[in-house]
C-alpha cells in the first residue's frame, strides 16, 4: 500500500514537473536559457487576444478557366494561320466552350485534325449552321476544368505565401480550404488595409499598346471598334496627392505580360525624388522586348497592372537591355507593394474576400485581462465554496483544481494547441464543472460513513462507486467537445479545445490525485475521521 | 457544511405534470418571441454582414455615430452602445463588400471626419460575405445534430434506448428554452453562440447521466418500489451534489458575465441560462420522462398526459 502511495505520488510530482518546465516559456520569456525555449513553445494566443487578421479569400476559379480558354483560342489562331486555314473567326463561347467558324468542309475537316493533335483536352461536339458558315463547337472537357481550377487555388496559394514572406508576417498561416477557398491567418498586422491590398491583388502585368488614332472621348461614349480596349490611367498630383483618372485606348491585344519577368526592385527617381519600380526581364522576356520596342519606336506602350494604365511612355528607341520601369506617381509604399506583388508573381485569377476578421491589439489585452480576471474570480469563489462546504476534503478538492489549471495550460503548451477567448471561457467553466468530480466522491464518501463505515473504508467506496458514475457523465461532455472541435472554426476550435483538454486533465486531477493525497494522509497520520 | 439533509425526500416525480407546464410555458415564450421577430436574430456570423467596434476618445451617442455615416449609405446599419461606457460601440451593417477597399475602412474615414483624426479607433472589424455565413449557419446546425445524436448512441449503449430518448429531449429542451431567452432579450446569435450550445448540451447531459446513474443503481437495490419511487429516491439522493455542482458552476460562468469584457457577454449570457435550465431539465424533465415512458410501455393506453401513479 504505502509502495503503490509512493509510486503514484512521484506520477503526479513528475506530472508536474513537466507542466511547469513546458510553462516556463510562457510565463518568463527572457530569463530562460536557450535550450528551454527552444524545446518548449509559449502558449500560443489566437488572433482574437494577440490581435491580427483572418482572412478567407475565394478564386474566381471561373476567371481561371475563362482565360485558359482565351489562351487557347490565340493558339488556335495562331496555329491556323500557320498552316494556312482560311477560317472566318474563333471565339470562346460560355460554358467552357469556343468555336471556330469556317468557310467550307476541306476546312473544316483539316480543322479537326489540327484541334485533335493540338488540344487533346477539347472535345468536339456537334456541328452547328451558323448563317451560311459552318460552326464547329469544341467542349473542354470536365476533367481539364477541374485540373485548371485546381491549379488556380494551388498557385494562387503559392503566389501569396510568397507575398506574405516577402511582406514579414512573423508565423503566417495560410491553408487551402474547400471551395476554392484559401485561409490566411496574419497575427500581429498592423495595417490590415495594406495587407489585404498585397494579397489580393491580381498583380497581372500587361504591355499593350496605345491606339492613337482613336479618340478615347468619344470611346468613353460607347463607340469603340472591335479589337480595342477602353482603359483608365491614374495620375496622381504631386502637389495635392490627388488621384484623377483620364480614358485611354489601348489595342486589346497584349503584347508582353509580367509572367516574363526575372526581378523588380523600388529605386528612386533623383529628379523628382519619386520612387518607381524598375523591372527587369528573363531572357526570353528580354528578347520580346527587344523586339517590341524595335517595330514600335515612336508609338505610346501603356504598362498596365489590373486594368489599370500605370503609365504610357512613347518609346524612343529599341530597347534592348531587358530592362523597363514603372512609375507613377507612387509613394514609397506603394512603390514597395507593387515591387513585392511583381516578384511574388501574379495570382492565376481574382480573388474575392469572403471573409475577414480584424481584431486591433489593444483589444487583445483587454480580452485577456478580463479572461483572466473572470477565471481567477470564479475560481476563488469555487475555492471558496468548496473549503466552506467540505472542509479539509475541500482543500484536497482545490489542490486538484489549481493542479488541473497548471496541467490545462502545460497541454495547451505541449499540443501547440492555440488559446483564444471563447478558449479562456472553456476554461473557466472547466474550473466550475472540475470539482464535480470531486463532489460526486465527496457526497459518496459522506453516504458511506452514514452507513457507518471507518474512513478507509468510505473512502475506498466512495471513489470506487463515483468512478464510472463521472466517466460516463465526462464522456458525453467530451462527445460535444469533440463534435465542436470538428465543425468549429478559429475562436470556437479553441474552446473546444480547452474543454476537452481540460475534462481529460480533471479526470486525471480529481480522482487520481486526490486519491493519492488521501491515501498519504490517512497511511502516513492514521487519520481516523475525515474531514468532509 | 451541509445544504441539503441527507434523508431529504422532495416529491418532484409528483409535480412532474406541473413542471412540464412550466417548461412548456417558457418554451413557448421563446417560441412565440422567435415567430413574432421571425426566427432568431442572427448576428454577422450566421448572417453576413460588416462589424465594426469602435473606440471614441470622448464619450459619445448612437445616433450622432449613425448622422456622420449618414453620407456612405450604408444599408441596414445599427449602432449599439458596447459595454458601460458610451465611448464605445458596435457599428454594424448588413451588406459586406468582397472587394479590396472594406467597408471598414471607408466607416472609419467617415468617423475620423466628424470626430477629428486619431479619435476615433477600430478595435475590431468583421466581415462576413453571404456565402460564408451561410454555410456557418448549416455548419453550426449540423454540429448541434451531430451531437445530440452522438449522445444518443453513447447513452444508448451505457443505459437504455428510454434513458436516452429523456436525456436527448431534456437536451433539446434546454437549447429551445436558451434560444427563447435569446429571442426576449433580443440578443444575437453568433459562432461562438453555438460553441456555448454545445456546452450546454454537455453540461445538462453531465447532470442528467449522474441522476440516471444512481436510477440504474437504484433499480437494483429497490426495484420492487416501483419506478416512480426509484426515481425520486435518485433525484432526493444526487440533489446535494447537483445543487453544489450547479452552485459552482453558476458562480464561474457569473464571474464570466461580469468580468468577462463585452466580447463574451453573449457567450456568458447563454452559459448562465443553460446551466440554470439544465439544472433544472435533469430533475423535472429528464427522469420524469422516463416514467412517462414507463407508463406507455405497461400497457395503460390513455394519452400520455393524463396519467402518473404519484
Amino acid at each position: 500500500m504505502t509502495k503503490s502511495i509512493k509510486w503514484r505520488g512521484i506520477l503526479v510530482l513528475l506530472c508536474l514537473c513537466l507542466a511547469l518546465v513546458s510553462l516556463a516559456p510562457s510565463f518568463f520569456q527572457q530569463s530562460l536559457p536557450d535550450w528551454w525555449k527552444k524545446n518548449f513553445d509559449p502558449i500560443h494566443l489566437g488572433l482574437d487576444l494577440q490581435g491580427g487578421m483572418h482572412l478567407v479569400l475565394g478564386v474566381d476559379v471561373d476567371e481561371a478557366v475563362k482565360s485558359r480558354l482565351d489562351s487557347v483560342v490565340d493558339q488556335a489562331e495562331s496555329l491556323m494561320k500557320e498552316k494556312d486555314i482560311i477560317f472566318k473567326r474563333v471565339n470562346r463561347e460560355p460554358g467552357q466552350r469556343m468555336s471556330v467558324v469556317l468557310y467550307d468542309d476541306a476546312a473544316a475537316s483539316q480543322v479537326d485534325a489540327l484541334m485533335k493533335e493540338s488540344f487533346p483536352s477539347l472535345e468536339p461536339l456537334t456541328i452547328t449552321d451558323a448563317g451560311g458558315y459552318i460552326q464547329k463547337n469544341y467542349r473542354m472537357s470536365d476533367r481539364e476544368v477541374e485540373s485548371i481550377k485546381d491549379y488556380a487555388v494551388r498557385q494562387a496559394l503559392e503566389t501569396m505565401r510568397n507575398r506574405v514572406d516577402q511582406f514579414g508576417v512573423s508565423e503566417p498561416t495560410l491553408q487551402r480550404q474547400s471551395g476554392n477557398r484559401i485561409l490566411i491567418q496574419l497575427p500581429g498586422v498592423k495595417d490590415p488595409q495594406r495587407a489585404i491590398a498585397l494579397l489580393g491583388k491580381t498583380a497581372r502585368l500587361d504591355f499593350k499598346m496605345v491606339a492613337e488614332d482613336i479618340d478615347p472621348r468619344k470611346a468613353t461614349g460607347g463607340a469603340l471598334p472591335p479589337g480595342y480596349q477602353l482603359l483608365y490611367e491614374r495620375n496622381v498630383d504631386r502637389r495635392t496627392g490627388a488621384v484623377t483618372e483620364t480614358p485611354l485606348v489601348v489595342q486589346a491585344k497584349t503584347v508582353m505580360t509580367g509572367d516574363l519577368l526575372s526581378d523588380a526592385q523600388v529605386r528612386i527617381d533623383t529628379r523628382f525624388n519619386e520612387p518607381y519600380v524598375a523591372i527587369d526581364f528573363n531572357a526570353v522576356g528580354a528578347r520580346r522586348f527587344d523586339q517590341i520596342t524595335a517595330a514600335n519606336v515612336g508609338k505610346r506602350m501603356a504598362i498596365i497592372l489590373d486594368d489599370t494604365v500605370y503609365s504610357a511612355p512613347v518609346i524612343r528607341e529599341r530597347i534592348s537591355g531587358g530592362s523597363a520601369q514603372i512609375s507613377g506617381s507612387f509613394s514609397e509604399q506603394e512603390a514597395t507593394d507593387l515591387a513585392i506583388v511583381l516578384r511574388a508573381g501574379s495570382l492565376p485569377a481574382p480573388v474575392k474576400i469572403l471573409e475577414d476578421r480584424t481584431v486591433g491589439p489593444s483589444l487583445g489585452h483587454d480580452s485577456i485581462s478580463k479572461g483572466i480576471l473572470s477565471v481567477v474570480i470564479g475560481g476563488i469563489l469555487v475555492v471558496l465554496a468548496m473549503v466552506l462546504y467540505y472542509n479539509l476534503s475541500g482543500v484536497v478538492a482545490n489542490i486538484a483544481l489549481i493542479l488541473n489549471l497548471v496541467f490545462i495550460m502545460a497541454m495547451l503548451s505541449l499540443f501547440k494547441a492555440t488559446l483564444t477567448l471563447p478558449g479562456i471561457a472553456g476554461i473557466v467553466l472547466t474550473v466550475g464543472m472540475a470539482v464535480d468530480a470531486n463532489v460526486l466522491i465527496f457526497e459518496r464518501i459522506r453516504e458511506e460513513l452514514r452507513l457507518g463505515k471507518t474512513a478507509r473504508a468510505a473512502l475506498d467506496a466512495g471513489y470506487g462507486k463515483a468512478f464510472l458514475t463521472i466517466i460516463d457523465a465526462n464522456i458525453t461532455t467530451l462527445i460535444a467537445a469533440l463534435v465542436l472541435f470538428q465543425f468549429g472554426t478559429g475562436p470556437v476550435k479553441g474552446f473546444a479545445v480547452t474543454l476537452s483538454v481540460g475534462i481529460l486533465a480533471s479526470l486525471f486531477t480529481a480522482i487520481f490525485v486526490t486519491r493519492v493525497i488521501f491515501d498519504f494522509f490517512l497511511t502516513r497520520f492514521q487519520v481516523k475521521r475525515l474531514s468532509i | 457544511m451541509q445544504l441539503i439533509k441527507p434523508d431529504i425526500n422532495l416529491d418532484f416525480v409528483g409535480r412532474r405534470k406541473i413542471a412540464i407546464v412550466f417548461s412548456m410555458v417558457l418554451i413557448l415564450i421563446g417560441l412565440v418571441s422567435l415567430v413574432i421577430k421571425g426566427g432568431p436574430e442572427y448576428g454577422i456570423d450566421f448572417a453576413g454582414g460588416t462589424l465594426a467596434q469602435i473606440k471614441f476618445e470622448e464619450t459619445t451617442k448612437a445616433s450622432d455615430i449613425k448622422e456622420a455615416l449618414k453620407d456612405l449609405d450604408l444599408k441596414g446599419l445599427t449602432v449599439q452602445q458596447f459595454g458601460d461606457e458610451a465611448s464605445e460601440f458596435l457599428v454594424r451593417v448588413q451588406e459586406s463588400s468582397s472587394e479590396l477597399e472594406s467597408l471598414s475602412v471607408n466607416i472609419s474615414k467617415a468617423l475620423e471626419k466628424s470626430y477629428g483624426a486619431g479619435k476615433v479607433e477600430v478595435r475590431r472589424t468583421e466581415m462576413v460575405g453571404p456565402q460564408v455565413g451561410k454555410d456557418l449557419r448549416r455548419k453550426g446546425l449540423l454540429a448541434v445534430l451531430y451531437a445530440m445524436i452522438g449522445i444518443l448512441i453513447y447513452v444508448t449503449w451505457r443505459f437504455e434506448f428510454r434513458f436516452a430518448v429523456g436525456a436527448v429531449l431534456a437536451l433539446v429542451h434546454d437549447v429551445l428554452i436558451t434560444l427563447g431567452a435569446f429571442s426576449v432579450f433580443g440578443k444575437e446569435i453568433d459562432l461562438p453562440i453555438i460553441a456555448a450550445f454545445l456546452a450546454i448540451i454537455g453540461y445538462s447531459l453531465n447532470d442528467t447521466i449522474i441522476v440516471y446513474d444512481r436510477i440504474r443503481e437504484n433499480m437494483g437495490k429497490h426495484g420492487r418500489e416501483g419506478f416512480p419511487v426509484v426515481v425520486n429516491r435518485s433525484i432526493n439522493e444526487t440533489l446535494s451534489r447537483t445543487i453544489l455542482t450547479s452552485g459552482t458552476t453558476l458562480l464561474v460562468v457569473l464571474a464570466l458575465f461580469v468580468f468577462g469584457g463585452g466580447v463574451i457577454h453573449n457567450f456568458a449570457f447563454a452559459l448562465l441560462v443553460g446551466v440554470l435550465v439544465g439544472t433544472y431539465s435533469s430533475i423535472f424533465v429528464a427522469s420524469p420522462l422516463l416514467i412517462f415512458w414507463e407508463d406507455r410501455g405497461s400497457g395503460k393506453k390513455a394519452p400520455v398526459g393524463e396519467k402518473g401513479s404519484a
